[in-house]
């Protein structure tokens, strides 16, 4: 049984909108943006887990989570078996050498400022792990070469604004590489990217989790490179996971209606497609975080919504091997979350917290 | 007689560090009701060709040569002030990618689609803002909508706003640049649908820029390839997608990751878009070409008929 290497159990972010100082007079009730609303995951070590769903889902918001950039509402997310949730200072920054982050825009991650090798010797100074410049130069040149930016040393001096939008992407790679983590968060890694470039990048990505066994969470709303770089999919809607499952049953079997819509809206470059209107199920577009609709909270935009699916919220169940869904038009008795396993030393504190919250 | 005909269109960028020859002797033609998609790597000058014919190029962009027939007249003939009350938006339009940057910030949204009223037509405002009313229901949105700013839309909407404000004046050919970018997949499609309806409604031609090849399969009845400035392939849809024949429209379609297929490694295409400043000699496309022979670097092919309105420009097919 593989290792899970992160596990998130129960967690919640809300974010508190801000009513202002004549809300606060006229006492208008505190909303929350409900960015991630009790959801529990696991990772699996060497796997590529993507985590798909639209605009305002809440996925950058877990990735962040993961990587404690932001702090948890409540529940709890283990790395290995260390606690994530209470990491500080020295500890904290040594978990961040294991567990790194791509972000999304290549204009908006480098400082302009700085050469390619000065960012990239950041991380190795901060982390203090070498003990010269020249220790240092050798480390950045050897990550240049793995992300194949060649020759090394007329990358390391060139600035952001002399590079490509997929070399800038690279120097992104290089740089959540550079200090050796086990585990990476890509949030849309390729989106900015022209669909050409995004095959290099999608394939330097895959032979570098190959050669260096790391473990990705893919956040995207692309299925399209879910499919191609990962093991299983995780599709997320309004803060959380509404279906689960291997890659290509995910996309070949889709079983929540959501999932069904987003897999017939992705367009293909078939010529034949010009002649019929894609047949869109659902209607309108997703409600805000914070007036989040009662029972299943997609029913609204569900061709499939009964009267159950308005009242009770669905869990996230086992239908076929491996496959959950969290719909009222399926049901399963094996509970996602039972199949997540807390790490022994704090399975204890976690029983106790689940039970108060009952 | 074709709605809309480009020939040897050359626009180029005189910037201080050289001159930038984006759109270097293009020729094509449009007829009405056709869907033509523009298809290219950025920095292909695909945009660039778009906002030359709405003369929309800014400085240090200039049209430096050939010839824009529509509707038989040569608009590139008309003088600023011709072009903007009897052409733009009336006759030609523009989306732009609204959801990043089509629309300010500072005006109401009903606002600015009457600006294009007080700018490109005689029509009175009664008249006008019933026809934005109407409008706007046709693609999809409620008419109160009108009183909204830009950034309480979401991004779906913008884009169909900026589909509206390019239809207000019924214009037989409508420009898309890259209409969907940064949209949602489902609101992409949505979006792609509305597009085919008002196609088939108001029979518009239209032109659609973008780097996605799905999205112009999706559209379009003809395609262009744009590589470095020129066309390098032109032919109708259906033709280019079951036969590509220049290499880079090969590799373009094959780098595309499929959703229904299991494929183990996408292919790409290596190396950058050229410099335009200084672009290879003989075919730009010889240095990142698989078939390169001695003479793609020396001479520059020609767009040439090699089937039945199938054209490439490539050296592997004319000997």
């Amino acid at each position: 049984m593989t290792k899970q290497i992160v596990t998130a159990f129960n967690i919640k972010k809300y974010f508190q909108i801000r009513r202002g100082v004549w809300g606060a007079i006229r006492r208008l009730p505190i909303l929350y943006a409900k960015a991630v609303d009790n959801i529990s995951l696991a990772i699996y070590e060497g796997e590529t887990l993507a985590l798909v769903g639209e605009s305002g889902c809440g996925k950058t918001t877990l990735g962040r989570l993961i990587l404690k950039l932001i702090d948890l509402t409540e529940g709890y997310i283990f790395f290995e078996d260390i606690l994530v949730n209470d990491l500080e200072k020295e500890e904290l920054k040594s978990y961040r050498r294991k567990v790194q982050i791509i972000f999304q825009d290549p204009y908006g991650t480098l400082d302009p400022r700085y050469t390619i090798g000065a960012t990239l010797e950041e991380p190795l100074i901060i982390h203090k792990i070498t003990k010269s410049a020249a220790e240092r130069t050798e480390i950045v040149s050897k990550i240049l070469e793995e992300v194949r930016l060649i020759p090394p040393d007329e990358f390391m001096r060139r600035y952001p604004h002399q590079l490509s939008g997929g070399q800038r992407q690279r120097v992104a790679i290089a740089k959540a590489l550079i200090l050796n983590p086990k585990f990476i968060v890509a949030d849309e890694p390729v989106s900015m990217l022209d669909v050409s470039i995004r095959a290099e990048i999608l394939e330097l990505m895959k032979s570098l989790k190959e050669k260096f066994n790391l473990t990705y969470l893919y956040i995207t709303h692309d299925l399209s490179t879910a499919r191609y770089i990962s093991n299983r999919i995780a599709i997320m809607y309004l803060g959380k996971i509404v279906e689960i499952g291997p890659a290509s049953k995910v996309i070949d079997e889709p079983l929540h209606p959501y999932t069904q819509a987003l897999v017939s809206a992705v367009p293909e470059p078939n010529p034949e497609n010009k002649f019929k209107m894609r047949e869109i199920k659902i209607i309108g577009e997703i409600p805000s975080a914070v007036f989040i609709p009662p029972g299943c909270r997609f029913h609204p935009r569900c061709p499939y919504a009964m009267e159950i699916c308005k009242k009770v919220e669905p869990e996230l169940v086992e239908i076929k091997p491996n496959h959950f869904v969290a719909c009222h038009l399926y049901s399963g008795n094996k509970r996602y979350q039972e199949t997540i396993q807390i790490p022994e030393k704090f399975v204890d504190m976690v029983k106790v917290s689940s039970s108060s919250n009952k | 007689m074709s709605l809309l005909e480009i020939k040897n269109l050359k626009t180029y960028f005189f910037t201080t560090k050289g001159i930038v020859r984006a759109v270097d002797d293009v020729s094509l033609s449009l007829n009405k009701g056709e869907i033509l998609g523009l298809a290219g790597e950025s920095g292909c000058g695909k945009s660039t060709l778009a906002y030359s014919i709405i003369r929309l190029i800014p400085p240090p962009g200039k049209i430096v040569s050939g010839k824009i027939l529509f509707e038989g007249e040569d608009i590139l003939s008309y003088t600023e002030e011709e072009f903007r009350s009897k052409i733009r938006m009336k006759k030609i339009s523009m989306i732009f990618q609204g959801a990043l940057h089509g629309l300010t910030p500072v005006y109401t949204v009903g606002y600015q689609l009457l600006e294009v009223f007080k700018y490109h037509s005689d029509i009175e405002e009664t008249k006008a803002k019933e026809i934005i009313t109407e409008t706007v229901k046709l693609v999809g949105l409620d008419p109160t909508i009108l009183r909204r700013y830009p950034h309480e839309l979401s991004g779906g909407q913008k884009q169909r706003i900026m589909i509206c404000m390019s239809i207000l004046l019924k214009p037989p050919l409508v420009i898309a640049d890259e209409p969907t970018t940064a949209l949602d997949v489902v609101v992409q499609a949505q979006i792609l649908n509305l597009l085919k309806e008002l196609q088939a409604k108001f029979n518009m031609s239209m032109i659609l820029i973008t780097h996605d090849l799905s999205i112009i399969a999706e559209l379009a009845d003809k395609v262009a390839i744009m590589y470095a400035g020129k066309i390098v392939e032109y032919a109708n849809s259906m033709d280019l997608y079951k036969d590509p024949l220049h290499p880079y429209t090969q590799k373009l379609i094959r780098s595309i990751p499929r959703l229904k297929e299991d494929i183990s490694k996408l292919e790409f295409i290596p190396g950058l878009p050229p410099d335009l400043r200084n672009p290879p000699s003989g075919c730009r496309f010889h240095p990142r070409c698989p078939f390169a022979m001695e003479i793609c670097k020396k001479v520059e092919p020609e767009l040439v008929e090699i089937k039945p309105n199938h054209f490439v420009a490539c050296h592997l097919y004319t000997k």
